[in-house]
């Protein structure tokens, strides 16, 4: 970070050569990384053969991800005519008798990468979302009481190694028995399944550095907590969550990139719908293609968990300043 | 809001709802049929990455589910077990199956649940692949032919190989789709015509490899070439397009085709819930039309219109593997070895030969495997062949949803065995040369060397 801020101060600074080599570290040294990585992956590529062909270089994974794109599109296109087609069939209904009950029915077409990706950031975030406001509270009464805190302590060391695989075909029958679905139901099981094992995966290190966070508050302030007689809930809303509030978003900042992570595995082995199903289906579809389309998708997942990234710090530093 | 019948007095609503359309379709009032619409419009239905699940693709590729008012998602399944698992809970509202598969629910062999089928998809469509080194021994044993190996190749040409291997002491291990599979009884059928015992089932042990020759393990059609690859198996019985990918990877040779096995192989069903038909009996004969719709589009003509079709199977979200891979056994053309193609006309029929209609003696062929090696533990009488398969294969649905296209001038009755009994007849075309007459089950098992038969039961492996 400080370096960081000193390459800033060279941009901001009068000095031409600090100035040139601040540009030269910021954009310059990436620029020739990226382009030898490139290069290197180019090269070697093409020597590698499997029995899908050669490893595709960056110009076919390119192409391909216009392809999926331009696929996309295509779909959307058809889509919108679907839904012309279900109205002329309802208005004609409607025409040969009045009181005939229409329905328009959800698009029956195949989810696109861009479909894919959009229902794998909706399962993670969903997932996120119930890790956090689980782990949030369980961490602030880890961290304000010892009894709890060595309570709790062996079970959240067990569980928290536990791979998403391992919680994967508990979390499905769990959810099988549990949830029962019906035509309008409001989530699909899938949906459910891989969020709540994101959750599962995601919840430890949320959990554990809100504890720390709240072990670590400084004395001073606790006592003037109790010198001013407050109650418990003001004592947390007041002193706890603004001076833990750091470790909290550090924790989440950890829990997303690991759901991130767990969601891929959990959707590949599950076949549940988004980016993980993608790639596992390119795999078994074995197409000259796959192989180039499995890696658009590594490119996206690797982009898009950075983007998570830094959207989280961005968080942490609104959150932390205000 | 019809979608929230009971499914009491459903069965009766069905019938009366059939003679009512009978009587209005010989009439030629199409507005009363029009009338009758889907209960359920919203469907999804699972399938594997086969070109046996082509009616399907088809019904949904070219309008012919919206044609019968049914808005159809398709989901390509991971394996045969998750897609049964989710027909059965009910996550999909049908499915490309195997005939095994209902069956054996049905009778409790692996999961029990009533899955009945209106619909049979496709006669012929897998093959027995071995890999390159297991090939390269193999082909020693094979009289040639014109510089290329006799075909048919039996089984008998494997056996050493296998013999060879087993007194190196190590494991002959073969690959199918699933222990009801079509593929596991003809890889079975196909071994034991060659003399090498693939092991039988006890209802203790149900791995299926006792006393075998071979070791034979379930594997996922789209896997069965990865696997092969990787040496844990060193051959397998698939669908298409998976012995093409091999050859195509150069991983492994097709030996033998369901052609050679058993011509006219009666591959999968489309199989749902018995509930879910007696809930909603007009989507389940609206599904039926369309299905058939879509095998006649795709033996129309002499096959003209499978090119299309292999475009459309080699759409990404269907069987998703390259074009030329998959066009080859549509085609009647099909690719033994690099450099060793030939003509395979018979293989993929969906409409010909009455390849869609459900027939009580294709699901009886399966009972008596099933009986043959050990999934039936104890012998059974004949009648209880026959009494299972009518509570499984359901002719009067298909004949309902038939006569309504005749009715409709969709489709010829010419083109439909109307008054069959739901028998094929005595039937041949058997790599050994045994006949089987599906009204004599047990006299047809005691025709097999290698087997149960009789009254014979599996002792369990000490």
């Amino acid at each position: 970070m400080e370096k960081v801020l000193r390459v800033f101060a060279g941009l901001a600074s009068g000095d031409p050569r600090e100035r040139l080599r601040a540009i030269w570290l910021t954009v310059g040294v990436p620029a020739v990384a990226i382009a030898a990585f490139l290069w290197v992956w180019a090269e070697s590529a093409a020597r590698v053969q499997t029995s899908l062909g050669a490893v595709p270089g960056p110009v076919q994974v390119l192409s391909q991800a216009r392809s999926l794109l331009e696929d996309h599109v295509a779909e959307r296109a058809k889509q919108a005519e679907f839904y012309r087609r279900q109205e002329a069939r309802n208005e004609q209904r409607l025409a040969e008798d009045p009181k005939a009950e229409v329905t328009i029915h959800k698009w029956t077409g195949k989810p696109t990468f861009v479909d894919q990706i959009l229902t794998s950031l909706k399962t993670v975030f969903t997932g996120f979302l119930f890790a956090t406001l689980v782990a949030v509270p369980l961490g602030i009464l880890c961290g304000s009481s010892r009894v709890v805190q060595s309570a709790l302590n062996p079970m959240i060391q067990v569980f928290r190694p536990v791979s998403p695989l391992a919680w994967l075909p508990i979390v499905t029958l769990i959810v099988s028995a549990l949830y029962v679905t019906s035509d309008g139901a409001l989530f699909e099981k899938s949906f459910l399944v891989s969020a709540i094992t994101v959750t599962l995966c995601s919840l430890w290190p949320t959990l554990i550095n809100t504890a720390v966070g709240v072990t670590s508050i400084e004395r001073d302030l606790i006592n003037v907590s109790r010198v001013l007689q407050l109650a418990w809930a003001t004592k947390v809303r007041k002193i706890v969550v603004p001076s833990a509030l750091p470790y909290i978003f550090t924790g989440m900042r950890l829990s997303l990139g690991v759901g991130w992570m767990v969601l891929i595995a959990a959707e590949m082995l599950a076949q549940n719908p988004g980016l993980g199903k993608f790639v596992w289906d390119e795999f078994q579809n074995g197409s000259q293609e796959s192989l180039s389309r499995i890696m658009v998708a590594v490119l996206a997942i690797g982009i898009i968990g950075f983007l998570l990234d830094r959207l989280m710090l961005g968080l942490q530093h609104l959150a932390t300043r205000g | 809001m019809t979608q929230d019948f009971t499914s009491r007095g459903g069965r009766r609503k069905f019938l009366a709802g059939a003679s009512a359309l009978a009587g209005a379709s010989a009439l030629g009032f199409p507005a009363l049929a029009q009338k009758a619409r889907p209960e359920k419009e919203a469907l999804k239905f699972g399938f594997i990455k086969l070109t046996d699940c082509a009616p399907v693709l088809i019904a949904k590729e070219k309008g012919f589910f919206e044609e019968q008012g049914l808005f159809v998602t398709l989901e390509a399944q991971a394996n045969w077990k998750v897609l049964l698992d989710r027909v059965i809970s009910g996550e999909l509202d049908g499915a490309h199956m195997l005939p095994g598969q209902a069956i054996g629910a049905t009778i409790g062999f692996g999961t029990q649940a009533e899955v009945v089928t209106p619909f049979a998809m496709g006669l012929n469509t897998l093959a027995v692949t071995v890999s390159n080194e297991i090939w390269a021994q193999m082909k020693k044993n094979i009289p040639q032919q014109g510089g290329k190996p006799a075909h048919p190749i039996k089984a008998d040409a494997l056996k050493p190989v296998v013999e060879q291997y087993r007194a190196a002491g190590k494991k002959f291990n073969m690959g199918m789709v699933f222990p009801t599979s079509t593929h596991n009884y003809e890889l079975r059928y196909w071994l034991a015509a060659g003399g090498i015992h693939p092991g039988l089932y006890s209802p203790s042990d149900i791995s299926g490899q006792i006393g075998g020759d071979v070791l034979i393990s379930v594997t996922p059609p789209p896997q069965m070439p990865a696997t092969l690859e990787s040496g844990t198996i060193y051959g397998y019985c698939v669908g298409e397009p998976w012995n093409q990918q091999a050859v195509f990877k150069g991983i492994g040779v097709p030996v033998v085709t369901a052609y050679h096995i058993w011509n006219r192989t009666p591959e999968k069903i489309f199989g749902m819930r018995k509930d879910f038909t007696e809930k909603y009996p007009r989507t389940t004969v609206a599904v039926t039309k369309a299905l058939a719709r879509a095998a006649m589009w795709l033996d129309e003509g002499n096959g003209k219109n499978r090119p299309e079709a292999a475009r459309i199977f080699s759409k990404r979200e269907y069987i998703g593997a390259d074009y030329e891979v998959i066009v080859g056994p549509i085609t009647g053309v099909y690719q033994y070895e690099k450099g060793d193609t030939r003509p395979l006309p018979e293989f993929n029929i969906y409409f010909n030969n009455h390849a869609s209609y459900p027939y009580y003696s294709d699901a009886i062929w399966y009972l008596t495997q099933m009986r043959r090696w050990g999934q039936i533990p104890e012998a059974k009488p004949d009648a209880w062949y026959l009494d299972v398969a009518k509570k499984v294969y359901l002719p009067g649905v298909y004949l309902q949803a038939v006569k309504e296209l005749v009715a409709e001038g969709k489709a010829k009755e010419s083109d439909f065995p109307m008054k069959s009994d739901g028998f094929r007849g005595s039937q041949d075309g058997f790599i050994d040369g045994v006949v089987f007459d599906a009204k004599k089950p047990s006299e047809y098992l005691s025709k097999f060397k290698i087997g149960l038969k009789g009254n014979e039961t599996v002792k369990p492996r000490s």
